[in-house]
């Protein structure tokens, strides 16, 4: 908890208490714990000068920012119109089994969790997923478990 | 398919290694008369809503305020756009420049990229650009900072009032309208806010000339413009064309030949199906092209293997998702019209009760406090309208 706190401050520090950097903060717990936990939100609120509240509230808002633990990879599946068209929902079942989870769920060893998110921005190489910042397009069955192979390997590196 | 009946442009990715020399040679221009260059081109705000970017520079230069700001809108999130980050990981310099010379015009000296979280993978690469850019804007002695901020995953910080609050560290709910941008935007400072097409085009403009954008388009619909191209086409992929081209000229270069619908401008657009595709055309409302349909350039393409209902279905739990839940036409009408489809497909609900849907479409258009809203409607009414037949059965 101690590095938590310790966090915290290095980032506001970084990016200044005014309101206006309150985002960037989150983002920056984000970064390193994977989600924002209730705790981090009061830290940052009694850092920055902010009611608890006012940064639940903004927490809250983005569906980037996590606010339970999530793993090390978070793999986020487009669903909209155009990744549905060319079977994100195969894609789907193919991560599913890949990383034996169902949607929704993060693996025992905290290393992969698995969402589905709104238009990526891809739609002309569909389907495509994130898995962190990395982009993966016109994905396959095949890709996908290739692709799976190499983050568990780099995740036991 | 295929025909090639609309003339390609090449004006947007161009690389042109003359920035510098760009920058300089428009900053020695006086205000007013690059002002009158960009009205007279016919620019229009390339996000969809077609705003006329030279009133809007116009109306912020005039606007009272030491500080002023311009923001690049990169928060592209409409299904079925993609441009906006093919234009900033290829040339974003066109970008910083329209921005810079925004800045030297309205009197701002910073300006920010409000980047969609799904594109931080650009950040580093852009992070290098701006930082050559400043280094441009300190040779020609230009006192002009560009940051970037990340957004966090949220359609609805694309709408500009909503972008602001996301900037000043608040959730990205819509503010009311008036006052506008101009007058009072991000941090209540008047604000250019452009998407980042508009400033690209901006480029051309004050490199070229108003006369070589102005030449391209129809009537009130002037230059050219970047379409994101998907779904069932067998050449998807991003394409500058002309504006006023009718769907059926579209549908001839880009459908795979069983193109039943076009949906154009994405979910918050309108659903064009076969038997109107000529009597509709790509651009702003104008006098000789009837019935025109404004786009930010998304254009997703359906063919007779796909049912309209999943299509509506996957907009609308799009829109109840990313409803940012402030005002309660938006947020209960668009789980209302979501649950009302299902019911009716389901067999739960009369055939007849589509038509309070649509009514209780027409009110959240009429209620809505923002564009999100009010813009459910067009997909849900051209969808239920032209293909009531799939909803049901």
């Amino acid at each position: 908890m101690a590095l938590l706190q310790e966090r915290v401050k290095e980032l506001v520090a970084k990016y200044g208490r005014s309101r206006e950097n309150l985002l960037p903060v989150l983002q920056g717990i984000a970064d390193t714990e994977h989600y924002v936990s209730e705790y981090a939100m009061q830290l940052v609120a009694e850092e920055m000068g902010l009611s608890a509240a006012d940064v639940y509230g903004t927490a809250t808002f983005y569906s980037f920012m996590e606010t339970t633990p999530r793993g090390k990879y978070i793999i986020r599946v487009c669903k909209t119109i155009s990744c549905f068209m060319k079977g994100k929902n195969q894609i789907l079942l193919a991560l599913e089994e890949a990383l034996k989870i169902k949607l929704g769920e993060t693996t025992p060893d905290r290393m992969f969790t698995l969402l589905e998110t709104n238009c990526l921005g891809w739609c002309h190489k569909a389907p495509a997923m994130l898995i962190n910042d990395d982009v993966h397009v016109d994905l396959t069955i095949e890709k996908v478990h290739q692709i799976i192979r190499e983050y568990k390997q780099k995740a036991n590196n | 398919m295929g025909k090639n009946v609309l003339k390609r442009i090449d004006l947007i990715f161009k690389h042109e290694d003359d920035c510098h020399e760009v920058l300089q040679k428009t900053l020695k221009r006086s205000d007013d008369e690059l002002i009158n260059e960009l009205i007279g081109s016919g620019l229009k705000g390339r996000g969809g809503a077609g705003f006329p970017t030279g009133l809007k520079w116009k109306l912020t230069r005039e606007a009272q305020g030491d500080v002023k700001y311009v923001i690049c809108n990169a928060d592209e999130g409409e299904p079925g756009t993609f441009k906006d980050r093919e234009i900033l990981a290829t040339v974003p310099y066109k970008v910083l420049t329209g921005m810079a010379v925004c800045g030297k015009i309205i009197g701002a000296t910073n300006g920010y990229i409000y980047l969609r979280g799904e594109y931080r993978y650009l950040v580093k690469d852009l992070e290098a650009e701006i930082n050559k850019f400043h280094k441009i804007c300190d040779e020609v002695g230009l006192n002009f900072r560009i940051k970037i901020f990340l957004g966090y995953g949220a359609y609805i910080c694309g709408e500009e009032s909503a972008l602001f609050e996301s900037m000043e560290g608040k959730r990205g709910e819509p503010r009311n309208k008036p006052p506008f941008p101009t007058e009072f935007g991000y941090m209540g400072k008047p604000t250019v806010i452009n998407n980042v097409e508009t400033l690209a085009h901006t480029w051309t403009i004050f490199k070229y000339g108003a006369k070589k954008f102005r030449d391209l388009g129809v009537q009130d619909s002037r230059g050219s413009k970047l379409f994101s191209i998907s779904g069932d086409t067998p050449i998807p992929g991003i394409y500058e064309l002309e504006l006023g081209m009718t769907v059926e000229e579209f549908v001839e270069d880009f459908g795979d030949g069983d193109t039943k619908a076009v949906q154009v401008g994405g979910a918050s657009g309108f659903c064009v199906p076969r038997k109107k595709f000529r009597d509709i055309a790509i651009g702003y409302q104008g006098k000789l092209t009837g019935i025109s349909l404004p786009t930010g350039g998304s254009m997703m393409l359906f063919n007779s293997s796909r049912s309209m209902y999943n299509v509506l279905h996957n907009y609308l739990e799009f829109f109840a998702e990313e409803s940012c839940g402030q005002c309660t036409p938006c947020r209960v009408g668009t789980q209302q019209l979501l649950q009302g489809i299902k019911a009716v497909k389901r067999g739960e609900k009369p055939a007849a009760y589509l038509d309070k849907l649509l009514s209780l479409s027409e009110t959240m258009k009429a209620t809505a406090k923002c564009g999100l809203g009010q813009s459910v409607a067009n997909s849900f009414q051209s969808i239920v309208e032209n293909f009531r037949e799939e909803m049901i059965y």
